[in-house]
């Protein structure tokens, strides 16, 4: 479980995150949602220790993130398996050398046990035959499996995701959404995910987090979602007619 | 403003230095990354460091002997001039201007590339220090560096007898002879000197803008465009330096 309190994040004048609090559950797919320039991706990247906050507190299961020294993070950090948007692959390295990676940093697991790991994680994100292909051959899609088989071989309690389907095509971006979600409940990790995918809001959203101009605006489950009647949550997830029309059915079969 | 910039950047430099050697990465990792450095930047500079030596070398000797009208100064000075000056700069210094360019952009944009593509964010949140790991291997495999300048020295002068014997300028002994004339054995030290130092500066001012560089492709141009100049300033003033303190 991650617990964040009040947390503030400023830059030069531009107060970016304004005293944001929330709890992001072990076991559950955590969706932080919003608009451009809400603060979502600098919410993430405070999480992840890229940024650090101005005020608040950062809690990984009890373990105050905020006050640790340079060495602590590092250390927790090799706790984190992180979906980056771009996929961030090492391009110099095939799809098995850039899985294998985290198990070659921080283990000493020998050749073949850090191989049968690797096939085995391949395996799970439905890649069979890629092990000895660079990024540039293979599909936008499987490059992000390669990054979720990367970010989960070494056994992370959190896995956090940005933008896990942007440039994706719908049915891909399905698949991906629904990888993290068994991933997440299969190994009972903390998932977080940084979206403005209303798709995989209604697929797997179990606790939503919307933020709006730096403050959280709401929070809340995909049924709350549809049900709530927040002005703000409903300009923005709305907006569409194709929602708003899912959204009229929804409360159609709920009476 | 732009002063204080200067000096953010300077002391961003320095701070860069101590998380070289911070965290090392694992040296069943590191051994590897060693082997590929050595290969992008020592191996693959010696081509284009051997063509330039030679010629150029051919060319000090042809200008020497093309300068020397009067017929009291002895044709020794072909191989006299072709030693000192491949030997004390035109080896250390100007290939080494050569290779801030060549090795120099490489290192900014493979590193600047990463970082666009955010390989060097993924290098950070799993909790590997990146600068270690990215720049270390690179300072390590420039300690070779020597080495390669040496083939330039041992080029540049044969690329002058060449020219000078086979052009015509002087015989093969009156070269030699010239070439061993009044010898002082601390200008080769003096040079290596220089060479060392001008590695540890092309190993990592490029580095440190590839490293820090912000924005998208283009960024990554300009960068390493920058960390040329810079490149080049810094080892143009690091000579002076040095030559003042060790030849005065």
């Amino acid at each position: 479980m991650i617990e964040i309190k009040n947390i503030e994040k400023s830059f030069g004048e531009n107060k970016v995150l304004k005293g944001i609090s929330s709890v992001f559950e072990t076991g559950k797919t955590n969706l932080i949602i919003g608009q451009s320039g809400s603060g979502k991706t600098v919410l993430l990247k405070t999480l992840l220790g890229i940024h650090t906050p101005d005020a608040g507190t950062i809690e990984f299961d009890g373990r105050n993130y905020t006050t640790f020294s340079r060495d602590e993070k590092s250390a927790l950090r090799t706790e984190i398996g992180m979906v980056f948007q771009g996929s961030a692959l090492f391009d110099s390295m095939t799809v098995a050398q850039n899985v294998a990676f985290p198990l070659k940093m921080f283990t000493n697991n020998s050749r073949s046990e850090i191989n049968d790991r690797v096939d085995f994680v391949l395996k799970r994100v439905n890649l069979i035959d890629a092990h000895h292909k660079l990024p540039s051959e293979i599909s936008g899609g499987m490059q992000k499996r390669v990054a979720i088989a990367r970010a989960i071989v070494n056994k992370p309690q959190y896995l956090f995701c940005d933008e896990p389907n942007s440039g994706l095509d719908p049915n891909t971006s399905t698949l991906i959404d629904n990888l993290i979600k068994e991933i997440t409940e299969e190994y009972n990790i903390t998932t977080v995910i940084n979206t403005h995918d209303m798709n995989s809001v209604m697929e797997i959203g179990d606790n939503i987090l919307f933020l709006k101009n730096g403050v959280k605006a709401w929070q809340g489950n995909k049924d709350e979602m549809f049900t709530t009647e927040n002005e703000a949550v409903v300009e923005f997830v709305y907006s569409s007619n194709l929602f708003k029309k899912v959204r009229e059915a929804y409360l159609k079969d709920l009476k | 403003m732009m002063l204080v910039r200067y000096l953010s950047q300077i002391g961003r430099y320095f701070l860069m230095w101590k998380d070289i050697f911070r965290k090392p990465t694992k040296w069943k990792v590191m051994k590897g990354l060693l082997i590929k450095e050595i290969d992008d930047l020592i191996i693959g500079s010696l081509g284009i460091v051997a063509f330039i030596s030679f010629f150029v070398g051919g060319v000090v000797a042809i200008q020497t002997a093309l300068n020397l009208t009067n017929p009291l100064i002895p044709k020794t000075l072909i191989g006299f001039a072709t030693r000192q000056s491949v030997l004390l700069e035109f080896a250390p210094t100007f290939i080494s201007i050569v290779m801030a360019g060549k090795m120099g952009s490489f290192i900014t944009s493979s590193i600047g590339t990463m970082r666009v593509t955010e390989q060097i964010d993924a290098l950070e949140v799993m909790g590997v220090n990146a600068v270690n790991y990215l720049v270390f291997p690179k300072l390590m495999a420039l300690l070779l560096y020597p080495f390669v300048i040496g083939i330039a020295m041992f080029l540049g002068m044969l690329g002058g007898w060449m020219a000078g014997v086979y052009g015509g300028f002087t015989s093969s002994e009156n070269f030699i002879a010239g070439l061993q004339n009044e010898f002082v054995p601390f200008h080769i030290a003096y040079a290596f000197i220089k060479t060392f130092l001008f590695a540890l500066l092309l190993a990592t001012i490029p580095s440190f803008h590839g490293f820090y560089m912000k924005g998208g492709a283009l960024e990554v141009g300009k960068a390493s465009t920058v960390a040329f100049v810079w490149t080049s300033v810094t080892i143009i003033l690091v000579n002076y330096i040095i030559t003042q303190l060790l030849l005065t």
